[in-house]
């Protein structure tokens, strides 16, 4: 510790940003190539001529068209699962158990972080502030929101998971799930005894609603929310952080050690308790800002809201390989292309056989597969010599 | 303080009436079910079905009085889930002393719920619920007092159609009302030469992203919804902001003021937000002002869309319980003998129109409405502008 700020490990902030635009890259190259290539087998199908008929461009056309604003989608709703799934992934890489209660810190996140914009919003503050003050207000609703997810993770190790630590997993697995459904109903309490709303609408303020110009295909423009870069910047700068914490600090070797083996670790002078809570702390921290993000980038929320991308995160956690930062982000990133591909391409594909909404049914066949031929997942290591 | 009181007030009232109704050895008291969303994202509507309710037992139920029987209003909270609701209505039909339903709020739940009703003769008068399924069972208990999803959907596609759409993409929640109409405003669209460049469901309530990428890339001149606000404002919104320009049309199920509350200024923009609905804002009815005003001074708030409608709908079922009683000597008559009366009833005058049911249960001519969203705020919903009000009867 003593000449930490002056060994900053560089190559560990690199490392992370540079496995995001490889995952990133390969996830879109992958997906954009298997779209394009069932494109050009689709022409002259059923699909191409109702496209011919309804909007006079071809399959082909239509899907390259289409396809830089997939990618975007992709890629932000990807950050968004990556940042829920490493609190999955820390918690099972320190107790091989399922926090099933994470979907849940995530919506705490999500609850704090919008009540005190609309707190700050009834202060008449939002509406005035520039574009600056408005990042620094949302910066703070994100503090807020990671304060609130982080503690109250904590609270819930202590309370419902380490008296169970030494019980088999199954049973704090079903302490989680219990957990999971009281804070569902808390949220909704406390909600209706003091706004006595369902849903939390995030306030409209600053410039997040505009798009930015990224490039033009002749007359076409493709843009992206400022919103939606927010969500990207805000995840990248979590991650590195996280990525250092566990990869070069003297807590991060603490935690790795803890994972490795409690007994041993606690010999060494390691306080495991402090060590679990810590990973349950930063853990909660990341997933009650991606609750912050979610709201800002789909605006409204109910008590609800964590249940599906919690759910779709844990999916990304698993097929990246459970246990591991990096394949957390990896799948993270999977998860949200295919499902950017397969709501956008889907119906037009099937001629409306199959709409959007089946798109949930194709991201999870995809990881049925990719699990069934690598069981660790996409990054996972033999978790079983640790268990 | 008052707020956790709220909440325990119930449960002591509920426990107190069970223990009053076990007492009464006499059997004189008749009770009005209601069926709604109490809690949860449709609650806000929910509630005022049953407070709309209230309110009727409070001034109509003297009559029945005087012949020396107590009217009680009984909530069920049906959550807009149709297990829940079923649950509910084997809980009612095992209550002698409950002689009709006012309910539900939800097509998809109203006719699960009804086969139950139908089982033991229960008469239930429906305030909101359109699916043609509804009634065209040809239940003889079961009926309602608003117009059909068949006419309803022709009408926004007609609508669609006189405002030179020549283009729609339409989008539904799959259930069996959003699904239903839908699938009718698709049917007339298309009988009326507009194109429908793409028909899909969907369950999200949040990420709208993957589902507006082809919605674009159709540039559709209007996206209709065929399901509820908490979906359809959220939809809006985000196509809004993916720089959708067209008309958002929807149904009655986005006559809510929370659809304001959730897109605001989105509404607004392009070439604007409306809906078809079967019921209009109480101000549209010449005989509502007195409820308007009732309601406000006992709830504290303006009645929500079909608050009214249950009004009339107990106000039906209380006229028919009298009528059957008076018929059966003053003792209390046979659940199947209210729906008889109910039937029976000619030209009732409620007040939001003047009812008569056909052999199916339908009103004889249903009051439609299509509407355009004219402000942000969720507090001027009821003042949105009317832009076509039409009578319809139902199909044969």
């Amino acid at each position: 510790m003593r000449n930490f700020m002056g060994s900053v490990n560089v190559r560990q902030i690199l490392l992370p940003i540079g496995q995001m635009a490889v995952f990133i890259t390969g996830a879109g190259v992958v997906c954009s190539a298997v779209m394009l290539a069932l494109a050009i087998i689709f022409r002259g199908s059923g699909a191409d001529q109702v496209l011919q008929a309804t909007q006079g461009v071809g399959i082909l056309t239509y899907t390259l068209n289409s396809l830089p604003q997939v990618l975007i989608d992709g890629v932000t709703i990807g950050f968004v699962y990556a940042a829920i799934a490493l609190g999955y992934t820390m918690v099972y890489g320190i107790l091989q158990f399922i926090n099933f209660a994470h979907s849940e810190i995530f919506a705490i996140g999500a609850f704090c972080g919008v009540e005190s914009l609309i707190a700050l919003n009834g202060l008449g503050v939002l509406a005035k502030a520039s574009a600056m003050g408005a990042f620094m207000y949302l910066g703070l609703a994100l503090i807020i929101g990671m304060v609130a997810a982080g503690g109250m993770a904590v609270l819930v190790e202590r309370v419902a998971y380490r008296p169970l630590r030494s019980s088999p997993t199954l049973i704090a697995l079903i302490s989680a799930i219990g957990v999971s459904f009281a804070l569902q109903d808390i949220i909704r309490l406390v909600e209706s005894m003091t706004s006595g709303q369902f849903y939390r609408v995030i306030p409209t303020f600053g410039n997040f609603d505009e798009h930015i110009t990224l490039f033009r295909i002749g007359s076409r423009v493709i843009d992206i929310q400022v919103k939606s870069v927010v969500v990207i910047l805000a995840a990248v700068v979590m991650l590195v952080a996280l990525n250092y914490l566990v990869g070069s600090t003297k807590v991060g070797k603490a935690i790795r050690a803890v994972s490795q083996d409690k007994n041993t670790a606690a010999l060494m002078g390691i306080n495991v308790n402090a060590m679990i809570s810590l990973t349950f702390l930063v853990g909660g921290s990341l997933g009650g800002a991606a609750g912050v993000l979610y709201a800002l980038k789909f605006t409204r929320i109910d008590p609800f809201v964590g249940f599906m991308p919690g759910i779709k995160a844990f999916a990304a956690a698993v097929l990246g390989g459970i246990g591991n930062l990096t394949g957390a982000l990896l799948g993270g990133m999977v998860l949200g292309m295919i499902e950017s591909f397969a709501g956008a391409y889907l119906g037009t594909y099937t001629m409306g056989t199959f709409g959007a909404e089946y798109k949930d049914m194709v991201a999870f066949l995809i990881l049925i597969i990719v699990i069934v031929f690598r069981p660790n997942g996409l990054l996972g290591e033999q978790i079983s010599q640790k268990a | 303080m008052r707020k956790p009181i709220s909440i325990f007030a119930p449960t002591i009232a509920t426990l107190v009436l069970l223990l009053a109704a076990g007492c009464d050895k006499e059997n004189k008291t008749i009770k009005i079910a209601t069926q709604s969303p109490l809690s949860g994202a449709m609650s806000v509507i929910g509630s005022d079905i049953k407070s709309g309710t209230q309110l009727a037992i409070d001034q109509l139920a003297e009559p029945l009085t005087k012949m020396g029987y107590k009217v009680e209003l009984a909530p069920f909270d049906d959550q807009g889930n149709p297990d829940t609701g079923v649950a509910n209505a084997k809980n009612i039909v095992s209550d002698p002393a409950v002689l009709g339903v006012v309910g539900h709020y939800n097509s998809g739940v109203q006719i699960p719920s009804s086969e139950e009703y139908h089982a033991a003769n229960l008469c239930n008068v429906s305030p909101a619920n359109t699916n043609p399924k509804v009634t065209e069972r040809g239940y003889a208990e079961i009926n309602r007092v608003c117009g059909r999803d068949d006419v309803q959907g022709a009408v926004g596609a007609q609508f669609a159609k006189s405002k030179g759409i020549k283009t729609a993409y339409v989008l539904h929640d799959k259930t069996a009302y959003g699904q239903g109409i839908a699938e009718y405003f698709k049917k007339e669209a298309e009988a009326q030469g507009m194109k429908v460049v793409g028909f899909a469901g969907t369950e999200e309530k949040a990420n709208f992203d993957a589902i507006l990428s082809p919605i674009i890339a159709a540039k559709p001149e209007c996206i209709y919804f065929g399901g509820m606000f908490d979906q359809a404002a959220v939809l809006y919104k985000q196509a809004r902001q993916k720089g959708f320009k067209g008309m958002c049309l929807s149904d009655d199920g986005f006559d809510s003021p929370d659809a304001a509350k959730i897109a605001g200024d989105a509404l607004m923009q392009g070439a604007g937000t409306y809906f078809s609905t079967v019921s209009g804002p109480a101000s549209v009815y010449p005989d509502a002002a007195k409820f308007v005003a009732d309601f406000k001074a006992k709830f504290g708030n303006n009645p929500q869309p079909f608050a009214a409608q249950s009004y009339d709908c107990t106000a039906i079922l209380l006229k028919a319980i009298e009528n059957a009683t008076t018929a059966n000597g003053g003792k209390l008559p046979a659940r199947a003998d209210v729906g008889k009366a109910v039937r029976a009833l000619q030209n009732f005058k409620g007040v939001t129109g003047t009812y008569t049911f056909n052999g199916k249960g339908d009103p004889t001519t249903g009051k439609y409405f299509v509407i355009q969203v004219t402000s942000p705020d969720p507090a001027s919903w009821a003042t949105n502008k009317i832009d076509q009000t039409l009578s319809i009867a139902p199909p044969k």
